[in-house]
């Protein structure tokens, strides 16, 4: 120990004397002298800054190389005076143990916890704001929720002021990600001011849950780490052709039959239980339920509901797409929609409609003799029109939005102006925006982000790199682009590889979508996304290296 | 079940035999006999994962009797020793309803055998254990079956080391090639030159193997007839010695001043060797493998051709321009000196190409894919009356969309135009896993199960390539390695009983 050490003996005192102050009053926030702050723009370029380690990195970021200091003992995260949310408001309250918990580890800091401070100032208080009348603390998180927040942080207290609860979840981790630890085991912030706003309203993750089965652990494992860079959105790919684990409650047959196990559902109880833990996290949990393609596991637990394929003038045995000739085919959807609208408290549902393959459509005579009737003619694109009008209709009825894939609108079925379309197509994605816009529907970017599409080396920044604006469109137009997703289908994902094989190559897109358009530099987004993916592997998130070199604390091997 | 075709193998299709008794009571007959050696029974318990079913262990039983022992034959002792390049791997499996037999030369067929027998134990839906009458001849096809790990790029802790040795066994692989140092990092810690560590590591403290942790290593590798053997590469890949070994390195100079720079290992230096000699009489004596990998490969010219020093010493040499003269100089002379400590060694094929020349018992590790076709080099390696490895087509770091397990196990390694002597020159292959995306966090997922693609490669018959065959097996094998706790990702869609559950 140098120098170093001995500036540290010597300021004790006066860090001590700060201590005590703070043990004996709460100190305020308001009428406090402003300390002397050097708030410099900040240069990414620099290095020097712990907010090296900021992602996503934040609209506007002031801040200053004066440290404070925090001490886990005294440290606290609360309720601000003027706050419509309180000790009542349990989504804060968890969410404060949980960021402190980030921040300082669970059992490290009651050792250290008697040491004395270095010369530094402290920061005593995290006092989080909630302005709205109406906080939001039992509500779920909605497309229209305000994510705003604003950070200052300055001796004693730091305040966090957001509109609703989400933005002090985003402002929560904001905080946590400025705070580090310095050699000696001091926990620092530098002081700061930050203003910060999501660029898109809708960022999302797919996860397919019917290719393989995702343990629930491993659901909630990366709705953390989705929280730790501000994704809002879980598509719940639930179910697909090959296996149906969602337990339905009019239908329970459906999983009876069409899961790859009874050890590979999810109960009415794991749905719960998804939902609640990503709304703590202001995520909002969006299902989808394919059809009418897509649908071979829902065969098995519901007679007559495909399509029974013809090969010549018998039936072959294997059935196609959902049948849409049928009534009881509308009945079923009907009960079963009401069921999905009542458990999933999103405003939304997605309702596929992707690669429907006409092939069994055209092998079967009564759907044939159908079509005639319709006056379709051949068009079995109409067909698919024809059914997925009606699903429309019906899941309207139960004052739902939908989001469906671009098939359902490339196919000109008649779609209501709220319906928000999710572009997939990789070859031409560009160009789909702009019709999509320029129909004036509201789209959702997906193409450019199936993560699934693995190669060597390092394909984020291909992620990195897309501008989902980058299409021609009026300024009209671009408002209609709410967002992306970054989706991990599951051909050949399951739980053992999910968690590095997501992350942080997500991270990508999660910046992407919630940065300003400006925010491009690659060297300056790989130093900040290798020390995230370090922070990920101390919060438990086992995210997969971005390149050679190492974490402080790397991932047990188990 | 099996994962891999066994070369003479009939399976009856009535189950005869059930296995109720607890392991830990068997008693190992084949322990008293002279010349016979005894494996630990609670090592057997562990390998079966014999859990042991309740209603299993009931009094009306439907099926035979119950059989309570697989006996262990061994002809040739040697359970202290290490296995090598050649133990024999063999083994003979006789399941009737008499009796359950094992019977091997060595301990290793016997590890070998094992393994084997446990992926022949199924278990039916009461709970109960039962294994077909079963008679398997088996032996592996290359001798040299390799995993390479990579500890320089990312760090691996032990214990993903010590897994991926377990995973190896369940896979028949023999040997772990551990890459342990290159230019991002020096985690081994060294008694002669501890500052090599101290100063290269990514941590000096937390980054590192001690030397306990490289006796556990190769102790736990050879409980599982595995042979660990190490590579220190140089000249090149070595930017992670230079600050814990001064003037080990070359200086590099911009024009006519030092640019702060360094390149390879300075090969005109009389110090240099001086510190090899040294370093390497170290790591002789810590790996018990006869076989060093002494590296070689990608070393880059541009230092040495801008130092002044080394372009006079060219000169005085006779070397002219061709710097692979000069590597070959210094690597002849690193040949000399392992040799002086009686090793072998396992070069990359640069030094072949490079027309170094090498003791004629060297083993040339081809790894290229593109710059000659890899089979044109096994065949020109192999003509020039050396032993020959392959890694090329098993780069398994080079991921991509889709099932690329396929193309691994379709490659065979002696397709090349040669004589009979020649294929014989070929001892095998290695896997390779290079770490620079590559760390504790992906590395089991990644390598499992794509490796035993190679690793069936490399033990079966090489009759035994049936894709569909091969995909179903596998499929199931991976299931029974998430059984075993093993982390390794899906084939394609579907599932296993036992899903991974270790988070």
């Amino acid at each position: 120990m140098g120098l170093g050490g001995l500036l540290v003996g010597l300021f004790l005192v006066s860090a001590v004397l700060v201590g005590t102050s703070v043990r004996h009053g709460v100190p305020r926030a308001e009428p406090e002298p402003e300390p002397e702050l050097e708030l410099a723009e900040w240069d990414p370029a620099s290095g020097a800054f712990p907010e090296d380690s900021l992602w996503p990195l934040p609209q506007s970021l002031r801040t200053s190389p004066r440290q404070l200091q925090l001490a886990p003992d005294r440290f606290q995260i609360v309720h601000g005076a003027g706050s419509s949310a309180g000790p009542a408001c349990a989504l804060l309250q968890d969410a404060f143990r949980r960021y402190y918990e980030y921040m300082f580890g669970y059992a490290r800091w009651l050792q250290r916890g008697r040491k004395g401070l270095a010369a530094k100032p402290e920061l005593a208080q995290l006092q989080v704001v909630i302005s709205s009348p109406e906080p939001g603390c039992n509500g779920y998180p909605q497309l229209a929720s305000s994510e705003a927040y604003r950070l200052t942080i300055t001796e004693p207290v730091a305040v966090l002021k957001a509109d609703e609860v989400w933005g002090a979840l985003r402002g929560l981790e904001t905080f946590s990600q400025l705070v580090h630890e310095d050699d000696y085991g001091s926990f620092l912030v530098n002081a700061s001011e930050i203003y910060d706003f999501p660029r898109f309203a809708h960022r999302g993750i797919l996860l397919d849950t019917s290719r393989h089965y995702l343990p629930l652990k491993s659901i909630l494992t990366n709705l953390d780490a989705m929280a730790f860079n501000k994704f809002n959105v879980l598509h719940w790919h639930v179910v697909d052709d090959q296996s149906f684990p969602y337990q339905s409650i009019y239908f329970p047959e459906l999983s009876n039959k069409g899961a790859y196990s009874y050890n590979h559902i999810y109960t009415p109880t794991d749905v719960h239980l998804v939902i609640e833990y990503a709304r703590l996290r202001g995520i909002r949990v969006i299902p989808e339920f394919d059809t009418p393609g897509h649908t071979q596991s829902w065969g098995q637990g519901q007679k007559d509901l495909l399509t029974p394929c013809y090969s010549g003038k018998q039936p072959s045995g294997s059935f196609g797409p959902v049948n849409p000739i049928l009534n009881t085919t509308y009945d079923f959807m009907t009960k079963f929609f009401k069921e999905i609208s009542s458990v999933f408290p999103d405003d939304y549902i997605h309702l596929g409609g992707d690669e429907v393959s006409f092939a069994c459509w055209k092998s079967n005579p009564e759907v044939k003799e159908f079509m005639k009737k319709q006056g379709f003619g051949i068009d079995y694109a109409k067909l698919e029109s024809y059914y997925i009008q009606k699903i429309l209709d019906i899941v309207s009825s139960y004052n739902k939005g939908y989001v469906v894939w671009q098939e359902v609108f490339d196919n000109k079925a008649q779609l209501k102006p709220d319906t928000v379309i999710e572009v997939w197509m990789g070859n031409n994605y560009v160009q789909e925006l702009s019709s999509v816009t320029g129909a004036g529907f509201t789209a959702i970017l997906a193409a450019p982000w199936y993560l699934d599409y693995i190669s060597y080396g390092q394909d984020w920044k291909k992620y990195y790199s897309v501008e989902p604006l980058d299409f021609p469109g009026s300024e009209k137009q671009k408002k209609l682009v709410i967002g992306g997703e970054a989706c991990l289908w599951g051909e050949f994902v399951d739980a053992t590889n999910l968690t590095p094989r997501l992350w942080p190559r997500a991270s990508a897109v999660g910046e992407r979508l919630w940065s300003s358009r400006n925010v491009t530099d690659l060297n300056d987004a790989y130093k900040r996304l290798s020390n995230h993916r370090c922070r990920m592997l101390s919060r438990g998130i086992a995210a997969e290296p971005v390149f050679v070199g190492y974490c402080a604390h790397e991932a047990r091997g188990r | 079940m099996l994962n891999r075709k066994l070369r003479n193998a009939f399976t009856l299709e009535t189950v005869l035999l059930i296995l109720t008794q607890p392991w830990e009571e068997q008693s190992c007959d084949c322990c008293s006999a002279p010349g016979n050696c005894c494996l630990n029974p609670s090592t057997l318990t562990q390998k079966l994962h014999l859990g042991g079913s309740e209603r299993g262990r009931g009094n009306e039983q439907p099926w035979g009797k119950p059989c309570t022992q697989l006996l262990v034959s061994v002809a040739t002792p040697g359970c202290d020793g290490f296995p090598s390049l050649d133990s024999k791997e063999s083994y003979k499996l006789s399941i009737s309803e008499d009796s359950l037999l094992l019977s091997a030369d060595a301990v290793w067929g016997a590890l070998r055998g094992l393994e084997t027998f446990s992926q022949l134990v199924g278990r039916d839906e009461d709970g109960t254990y039962y294994v077909n009458e079963t008679e398997i001849v088996d032996f592996p096809r290359f001798r040299h079956r390799g995993l390479l790990l990579d500890t320089s790029r990312h760090y691996l802790p032990l214990k993903a080391i010590l897994q991926t040795l377990d995973v190896m066994a369940y896979n028949k692989f023999n040997v772990f090639h551990w890459h342990i140092v290159d230019d991002p990092s020096f985690p081994y810690e060294s008694v002669t030159f501890p500052e090599l560590s101290r100063k290269g590591a990514f941590n000096a403290i937390t980054h590192v193997y001690t030397a306990s942790d490289v006796k556990a290593v190769i102790e736990y590798a050879r409980l599982r007839g595995i042979r660990v053997i190490a590579e220190f590469d140089t000249p090149g890949h070595t930017l992670s010695w230079g600050p814990g070994a001064p003037g080990l390195l070359t200086p590099c100079y911009s024009g006519k001043n030092l640019s702060g720079t360094y390149g390879p290992i300075n090969p005109i230096l009389n110090s240099t060797y001086e510190f090899v000699t040294r370093f390497f009489q170290e790591v002789s004596a810590v790996f018990p493998d006869f076989f060093l990998h002494l590296g070689g490969d990608e070393v880059d010219f541009t230092c040495w051709k801008s130092n002044p020093k080394i372009r006079a010493f060219m000169q005085e040499m006779g070397f002219g321009d061709d710097f692979t003269k000069l590597e070959s100089f210094y690597i002849q002379r690193l040949l000399d000196i392992i040799s002086s400590f009686g090793k072998g060694y396992v070069v990359w094929q640069e030094v072949f190409d490079n027309g170094v020349k090498v003791r004629p018992d060297t083993i040339v590790h081809v790894w290229k894919e593109n710059a000659t076709p890899y089979m044109q080099e096994m065949a020109q390696v192999t003509k020039a009356g050396y032993r020959a490895l392959l890694s090329a087509p098993w780069y398994l770091n080079h991921i991509s969309y889709g099932q690329d397990w396929m193309e691994a196990y379709q490659v065979e390694p002696l397709k090349f135009e040669g004589s009979p002597e020649q294929k014989d020159r070929v001892i095998g292959g290695e896997a390779c896993m290079w770490g620079e995306y590559v760390d504790v966090t992906n590395l089991t997922p990644r390598l499992w199960p794509r490796a035993g693609a190679v690793a069936e490669r490399l033990w079966s018959n090489a009759t035994v390539r049936n894709l569909q065959d091969a995909y179903v097996r596998l499929a199931s094998f991976r299931c029974e390695l998430l059984r075993r706790g093993i982390q390794a990702q899906p084939l394609f869609t579907g599932y296993c009983d036992h899903e991974f559950s270790g988070f």
